[in-house]
């Protein structure tokens, strides 16, 4: 380590750009939104008076929080343990050195080139009713109404996860893929030894070994449904309304039609309690990564 | 005994069949809205969607594509995204590197204060700050301008923590040798430090790149007009453009895809490994 005068300016120097982009724009913006969340103002935040720091607790209690965290549960629910489980499926498939497995990883791992916006764009244009392709082969199942799986209040949620699960496969499977090849091989051949057959080695050796990054993949896909707001912008504005049926939470804050857009003080109220839900979901993923490391010795 | 190891074989041989059939399945299943989309954008016409033989590729042409170039002002918005990425990218690099640097390599007072404050903006997503940040972009008057879609994300928590991992790496005894040969603190960034960090800065670059390029919520918090506007909210603007035109849409697509779709092709290898770092090896 380095001891000479004059250290601890250039230390300044070196540290003032990142420190200053991080103040001016993480941290006191935060603070900001602390603040305000006690108050209510008109939407240029000029004229503002007090509303008690009970606002919390009241948006919280309110209909419409509830409604939205209500969605992004369901949403959660819906995207989070089928992505989880085609994503597992389809590395344990690929996951033999046979020929040209190569080709499949590549394939399985593409959609991770695609952006939300990109990936919704694409679902747009295939879950349109005149279109036809998709909900001409929905409706063998009887799945398919008229308006359109996106304009259809009970199907519009489902419709987005959808496009979710497809958009996130890529993830879901590089990751689980690296797990799988870094379990040892001597594992499945003592079990194999103890006479255990395909499946009884997946559950047995397989899934516990892979326990700690399931947690990790799963806690990254819940906070992913918590941020969904580029999906349900393009897809449906959270609509159909009255219903509202795809509002998020991040959507009731920022969306074109978000019921607390003109008053900053309610907005920021609404998205420091979305920091708190989100702060929560982050430390649990820096957990399960320590409990991964934990693991890997 | 001859025929026990022919039937296993044959088993054998049967499993993998079986393997490759499932893989090609599912292969189908992944692949079919990119395919669906990519043929629609080479087709014109009013089939092009709406019926069975719209999968076929047949009858393709560019002018779709160049129709959903004019319209979309596509150029423009891949300039906007790849200019704003880069900028993004080279100043998160910068920042990280300096910051690291002196959070390794300078004892001063107040260090782990400091670094503890970097860190815990970690926590802190930007569906948070959004809300007061477009205001205060606004009131630097700054809306629809190319310094407020990059000057707020010129710095990430990650990326210091990132470099600093790596040059915490540097053995204490060639930092005394350094020291004791008279190098300065520059000398020993572009000698030791920066060589070390180079494989480390390809996956915080291309991260950073990638990141910028798929936001979503900034860009349109920020910007409103044609100018400035990134790919990614401008395919939403292609779209109300011309509802009823669905090609234009998968066209306007597929030009959006395309650059990340070769970058990620370029560098499969650093994303994967990067991808891994994180949640294997910790």
């Amino acid at each position: 380590m380095f001891r000479r005068r004059g250290d601890g300016l250039i230390a300044s120097a070196m540290l003032a750009p990142a420190i200053a982009i991080l103040s001016i724009f993480v941290v006191y913006p935060l603070g900001r939104a602390v603040w305000l969340g006690h108050l209510r103002c008109d939407a240029t935040g000029r004229k503002c008076r007090t509303s008690g720091w009970m606002q919390y607790f009241d948006v919280l209690r309110s209909s419409d929080f509830q409604h939205a965290l209500k969605v992004t549960f369901v949403y959660a629910l819906l995207t989070v343990p089928a992505g989880l489980v085609i994503g597992v499926g389809l590395a344990v498939l690929a996951d033999k050195q046979i020929r040209g497995i190569g080709f499949f990883r590549t394939i399985f791992s593409s959609t991770v080139a695609t952006s939300v916006a990109v990936a919704s764009l694409i679902w747009f244009v295939l879950l349109q009713p005149q279109v036809g392709l998709l909900p001409d082969m929905l409706s063998m199942f009887g799945v398919m109404k008229n308006p359109g799986l996106l304009n259809d209040a009970g199907t519009a949620l489902p419709a987005i996860a959808i496009t979710s699960i497809w958009a996130n496969l890529g993830f879901t499977f590089i990751i689980v893929t690296a797990a799988l090849q870094s379990i040892p091989a001597e594992l499945f051949e003592s079990a194999m030894m103890d006479g255990a057959g395909g499946w009884k080695r997946f559950t047995n050796v397989t899934i516990p070994m892979l326990s700690p990054t399931l947690l990790f993949v799963s806690v990254v896909l819940v906070t992913r449904a918590f941020q969904a707001y580029a999906e349900v912008d393009l897809l449906t504005k959270g609509g159909p309304n009255p219903e509202r049926s795809t509002e998020t939470v991040t959507y009731l804050i920022y969306g074109q039609t978000s019921l607390v857009k003109n008053d900053i003080g309610l907005k920021s109220t609404t998205a420091v309690l979305l920091f708190v839900i989100l702060l929560v979901l982050s430390l649990v993923q820096f957990r399960s990564l320590e409990r991964r490391v934990h693991y890997g010795n | 005994m001859a025929t026990n190891t022919a039937v296993a074989k044959q088993q054998k041989s049967w499993r993998i069949y079986g393997r490759y059939a499932l893989l090609m399945f599912v292969t189908l299943i992944v692949v079919f809205p990119i395919y669906a989309t990519v043929l629609s954008a080479f087709k014109s016409g009013p089939d092009s969607l709406d019926h069975p033989r719209s999968l076929l590729p047949t009858g393709l042409t560019l002018d779709t594509m160049r129709a959903a170039w004019n319209l979309g002002h596509m150029g423009r918005l891949l300039w906007n995204s790849l200019f704003v990425s880069v900028a993004v990218t080279i100043g998160v690099i910068i920042t990280s590197v300096l910051a690291a640097y002196a959070f390794t390599f300078i004892n001063f007072r107040g260090r782990r204060f400091v670094f503890g404050f970097c860190l815990a903006t970690l926590l802190v997503p930007v569906e948070a700050t959004v809300v007061i940040n477009q205001r205060l972009i606004d009131s630097f008057g700054w809306k629809n301008s190319y310094q407020g879609l990059i000057v707020p994300l010129l710095a990430t928590a990650f990326g210091i923590f990132l470099i600093r991992q790596v040059f915490m790496t540097v053995p204490k005894e060639l930092i005394e040798a350094a020291s004791l040969d008279g190098v300065g603190h520059f000398g020993l960034l572009r000698e030791v430090a920066m060589p070390l960090a180079r494989p480390t800065l390809g996956a915080l670059g291309l991260f950073t790149f990638l990141g910028t390029w798929n936001q979503y919520l900034w860009p349109q918090a920020v910007v409103d007009d044609q100018e400035h506007r990134t790919i990614q909210i401008g395919l939403d603007a292609l779209r109300s453009a011309d509802i009823n035109r669905f090609n234009l849409i998968t066209a306007g697509t597929v030009i959006g895809a395309l650059p990340i779709f070769v970058v990620l092709v370029a560098f499969q290898r650093q994303l994967v490994r990067g991808l891994t770092a994180g949640a294997i090896k910790g």
